[in-house]
């Protein structure tokens, strides 16, 4: 093949990456400590009245989001991954979405709402 | 021919093998909890006034749950950047406590949520019986308030063969405490804290019942849905428990000496997959506990 | 396997000491291997044997529509004692086996037989080898994937023998009747055709998806040197598309198949509405679910299903094309490109399923709208297919034949759609025997008949002897009339209104007994199954030519075709690991007739010679 797989690492390579994953232990205990923080935040303020249950619905999905953003961007690596997952990722999003979006359309039937 | 980039990456893509497969497999996982939540958000529009219930799970419980799973996702990234940096001995702990995070979700599920929830008792009244037990429910309080009124009475069933004997013209109820009070504006809206039914006992006649039982998942829409992703979701813990515990016993010490880039790529994918577990409970946590 | 054989093996080992690796036991060779090649003939064996016994249902079900109530002599006795008098009541079908066989037609056909023959025997046995790679990239998961479907395959046909027979509501399991079926007197749980159908269900779609995963992580990631992305053969970018489909379309099936097993299960009410009434009765649920919302995620699987059915079949109908009319495949990137835009559009057709379901004006437009759209890039590949015949001298194979029967037959079954599109004429086509004609039309002279030019085309790669061409042209012409004389006729019938769910095959229905070219609707239904039967005596020469060309076929060299694909490079059968030497691809896949060349084909391990002129390659930048 082009690249022969190497089954032992390049030693320089493995240090400079193992000195970069040191650095990063210090921002996974600070994500993870920010996502219990959202955790307790979504709970108080879903017993905060926003006027309609909707609002409440879209407080909590925002801060869930939020989360979700954390730790897809940190956990999962997401911060540096390549082009390729990106790829795979925005087209699942879209066929999510849609899916979503047309199962409320099925809903919505205009002749009786 | 051996099989190329099952542990370096291939040049043009930057990625082995492993981590476009679990890639690959999340973005199908993301399609399945996709339809279950949009079975959830088109059975929750779809439903009455009053027959999507709120406050039946015990919040405190959940939070916990949350926060386990949490510091489970935080472990398995610790672990994973001590494999990238040799500690062989930090990598062991950190993942055996991923493991016990995971089994201690598993046993707060199975033996206390779920089973709390089977013991829980809900009686839907009919429509047209709605003005008699209206001491218990508070309907016109509520639509002053302008809230959706509340159609079932639950509580504590002191009376258990009342679900298989037909003699039996009643169920006896130890009410939940906002059948108690229903018309205190402090029960309008569920409570962060889980009180337990109380020892006001109510009789209702199964005549002006339209459906009663159990929490079980055929209760109603909601329990079904709950039960549903629950479930499939435990069953997600359950084998990201498996792999993780197979990566911890010997296996993962033999790998390690033969290639130890092999395990940490391998503890990668697994926690890729973890990971994602977090991610759903993320959104299962509000859209059933809180909302 | 006996102590002699592994003794022998042993010493085989012993004198081979060239051969790099040491000879697998019969178990690990053939029954749990992890090579693509033999899971990929795991896949194509049982997947033909399914699709003959799809088969058979079917010409059951023609003896009940051109007789009805009459009895089937012999079989009908037999097939009684062996499925009990609920099946073949003293040789007469009951109306209740009847609706089994039409659900499990449809389920065997499409999820057990031409899905793992088309994408996953195909796939396997030739994706690899077209892009130059030594095996799929995850052995052991594709070997769970054959695995999966087998016991899939397994339980589906276990449903046939248990107490009240196999699934009944056909094979889209439309709730609330699906939910409902078989709780009768004497329901067990687990132990009835729908809920076996649904278990069953969740095994083939756990094999779908493993296989699709690895698929698409092949292609990625294994393409040999110098295989760039617009060097694809075309059958691997419909393998791709197709994997794509799969993986995303099937989990939201999956978590509807869940849902109902819940329902039929643990007793909940996801598709069943409020105040259900069964029999007089209401029935004990809670109610609250919405039988739209099984349709809609049935649909959202079953549309992309369509395309995965077809584009494998267009990626061999290319392959088989290109090879026989000796000129490069025409419109490539415009092949490539209306493959991926069918793959991203069959994602939002779905509903058009559903007009009778009464959608508001705005979700019919819109899907009305996409369905319009989507047949434009069909129609790109078609044309595109047509016009590479053009000019060409073509060789007529016995590949060929088929590949160049699909190319008319899948247009009928396309443009017989187009009217199905709109809503207002599905409202009086939906669920005759137009629509079972129109994508019968696209799976059966279609997808099979592409499946078999495949068959035909890579036997020599499989086995290093060729199907005997005569027995393959007697296979062809009796196969290419009976399947229109199968389908044409149902188009009338349809247009008549007769229903596809029929059990007396329009008897007492009053238009059935309109003429139309001097037989009524109703009587349509003998000539039609008389081809039925007739096609199944066709499929013998095939059958007896398969395996007897596996051992005494004409032995023939690596490249008996001429072929210019890497899969021609690899010794015939391609050992362990496929290729001897890495190969490296220099060109695109279809440079046939190359000016100023001694032959007429250009393998793609050709490097280009300096005083070549430019080669025939599209550029475009995929994912780099």
């Amino acid at each position: 093949m082009n690249n022969p797989p190497t089954t032992e690492p390049v030693d320089h390579e493995t240090e400079h990456y193992a000195h970069d994953v040191s650095k990063h232990v210090r921002g996974y205990l600070i994500v993870g400590g920010t996502l219990l923080f959202f955790t307790a935040l979504t709970v108080f303020l879903s017993y905060v009245n926003f006027g309609t249950q909707k609002a409440n619905v879209a407080v909590a999905m925002v801060v869930a989001t939020i989360k979700a953003g954390l730790v897809a961007y940190i956990f999962m690596h997401l911060s540096a991954e390549k082009k390729l997952i990106y790829r795979i990722l925005i087209f699942t999003a879209i066929f999510v979405f849609g899916l979503f979006w047309l199962i409320y359309l099925a809903w919505y039937d205009p002749v009786v709402h | 021919m051996e099989i190329p980039y099952t542990v370096t990456a291939r040049p043009d893509t930057g990625l082995w093998n492993a981590k476009v497969g679990i890639w690959l497999f999340l973005a199908s996982e993301v399609m399945l909890f996709g339809g279950l939540f949009s079975a959830y958000i088109f059975l929750r529009l779809d439903a009455e006034p009053g027959y999507w219930p709120h406050g039946l799970l015990n919040v405190p419980v959940g939070t916990g749950n949350t926060a386990i799973l949490i510091a489970s996702s935080v472990t398995v990234v610790l672990a994973w950047a001590a494999l990238k940096m040799r500690q062989f001995t930090r990598y062991k702990i950190y993942m055996g406590i991923t493991i016990l995070c995971g089994v201690a979700f598993l046993v707060v599920k199975l033996a206390y949520e779920w089973p709390q929830k089977f013991e829980h008792f809900g009686a839907y009244i009919k429509p047209s019986a709605l003005e008699k037990y209206e001491p218990y429910l508070g309907n016109k309080h509520l639509l002053s308030e302008g809230l959706p009124p509340r159609v079932e009475i639950t509580g504590h069933l002191h009376n258990h063969e009342a679900l298989h004997d037909a003699s039996i013209k009643d169920y006896e109820v130890g009410l939940d405490p906002i059948y108690t009070d229903p018309t205190n504006p402090k029960m309008d809206r569920p409570h962060f804290l889980y009180v337990p039914p109380t020892e006001k006992i109510a009789h209702i006649d199964k005549a002006d019942v339209d459906r009663a039982t159990m929490f079980l998942p055929t209760h109603n829409t909601y329990f079904a849905t709950y039960f549903t992703i629950t479930g499939l979701h435990g069953l997600h813990v359950l084998g990201g428990v498996i792999v993780f515990t197979y990566l911890w016993l010997p296996f993962g010490s033999r790998l390690y000496r033969q290639n130890p880039e092999h395990l940490a790529n391998r503890v990668e994918v697994a926690g890729l997959f973890w990971h994602f577990v977090d991610l759903v409970w993320i959104f299962v946590f509000p859209l059933f506990y809180l909302l | 396997m006996d102590a002699s054989s592994s003794v022998s093996h042993a010493a085989h080992d012993h004198h081979d000491t060239a051969h790099e690796h040491h000879e697998l036991g019969f178990f690990r060779k053939y029954v749990f291997s992890t090579d693509h090649k033999v899971i990929g003939l795991q896949y194509l064996i049982t997947g033909l044997i399914f699709l003959f016994l799809g088969f058979c249902l079917m010409m059951l079900m023609r003896w009940q529509l051109a007789y009805p109530g009459k009895e089937l002599p012999v079989i009908g006795n037999l097939i009684g004692r062996m499925l009990g008098p609920g099946s073949m009541n003293n040789g007469v079908m009951t109306p209740e086996f009847y609706n089994s066989l039409g659900a499990m037609h449809g389920t065997i056909m499409i999820f057990l037989g031409i899905v793992p023959v088309a994408f996953a025997a195909f796939g396997n046995f030739v994706v690899p080898l077209q892009i130059g790679a030594p095996d799929m990239t995850f052995p052991k998961v594709n070997m769970a994937s054959y695995q999966a479907f087998f016991v899939g395959g397994m339980i589906m046909l276990i449903s046939f023998f248990v107490p009240g027979g196999a699934a009944k509501g056909g094979w889209t399991s439309y709730t609330p009747l699906a939910d409902i079926a078989d709780k009768g007197p004497g329901y067990d749980v687990i132990f009835n055709g729908q809920t076996l159908w649904l278990i069953g269900f969740i095994l083939l779609i756990t094999s779908s998806l493993l296989g699709a995963i690895n698929f698409i992580a092949t292609i990625i990631q294994l393409r040999a040197k110098g295989m760039t992305w617009m060097r694809l053969p075309f059958f691997v970018w419909a393998q791709f598309v197709t994997a794509f489909l799969l993986l995303l379309a099937f989990p939201p099936l999956e978590s509807a198949i869940v849902m109902q097993l819940m329902d039929r299960v643990a007793g909940t009410s996801f598709f069943l509405p409020t105040g259900l009434v069964v029999n007089g009765t209401a029935v004990s649920i809670s109610g609250g679910g919405s039988p739209l919302l099984w349709q809609h995620l049935f649909w959202f699987l079953g549309h992309p299903e369509v395309y995965v059915l077809i584009l494998p079949g267009m990626g061999i109908v290319a392959e088989v094309i290109a090879n026989n009319t000796r000129k490069p495949l025409w419109g490539y990137k415009s092949l490539v490109l209306a493959a991926l835009v069918l793959g991203f559009l069959s994602f939002i057709v779905w509903a058009h399923h559903m007009w009778l379901t009464g959608m508001g004006t705005a979700v019919s437009a819109f899907f009305q709208t996409t369905t319009m759209i989507i047949s434009i890039p069909s129609v790109i590949i078609l044309s595109a297919f047509f016009i590479s015949l053009w000019g060409g001298s073509i060789r007529f194979t016995v590949p060929m034949l088929f590949a160049t029967a699909f190319l008319p037959m899948f247009g009928i079954g396309g443009l017989t759609g187009i009217p199905l599109a709109f809503n207002s004429a599905d409202l009086y086509l939906h669920d005759t025997y137009y629509v079972i004609a129109h994508f019968h039309y696209i799976v059966a002279p279609g997808t099979i008949f592409a499946v078999f030019a495949g068959i035909y085309y890579w036997f020599p790669k499989a086995t290093g002897r060729k199907m005997n061409d005569f027995w393959g042209k007697v296979h062809f012409w009796p196969s290419l009339i009976c399947m229109n004389a199968i389908f044409l006729p149902m188009f009338l019938q349809g247009m008549l209104g007769m229903h596809r769910r029929w059990y007396d095959g329009g008897e007492g229905w009053t238009l059935a007994s309109e003429k139309v070219w001097g037989l009524s609707g109703f009587h349509w239904n003998l000539p039609i199954s008389i081809a039925a039967w007739t096609m199944g005596v066709a499929q013998i020469p095939f059958i007896i030519n398969f395996f007897w060309s596996i051992r005494h076929g004409q032995k023939v060299g690596i490249n008996p075709w001429e072929a210019t694909t890497l899969e021609w490079t690899a010794p015939s059968p391609p050992p362990h690991g496929n290729f001897l030497t890495p190969p490296v691809a220099y060109r695109g896949p279809y440079e046939y007739s190359l000016p100023g060349r001694a032959k007429d084909f250009t393998m793609q391990t050709e490097p280009v010679e300096p005083n070549e002129r430019a080669p025939h390659e599209p550029a475009m930048s995929l994912s780099h």
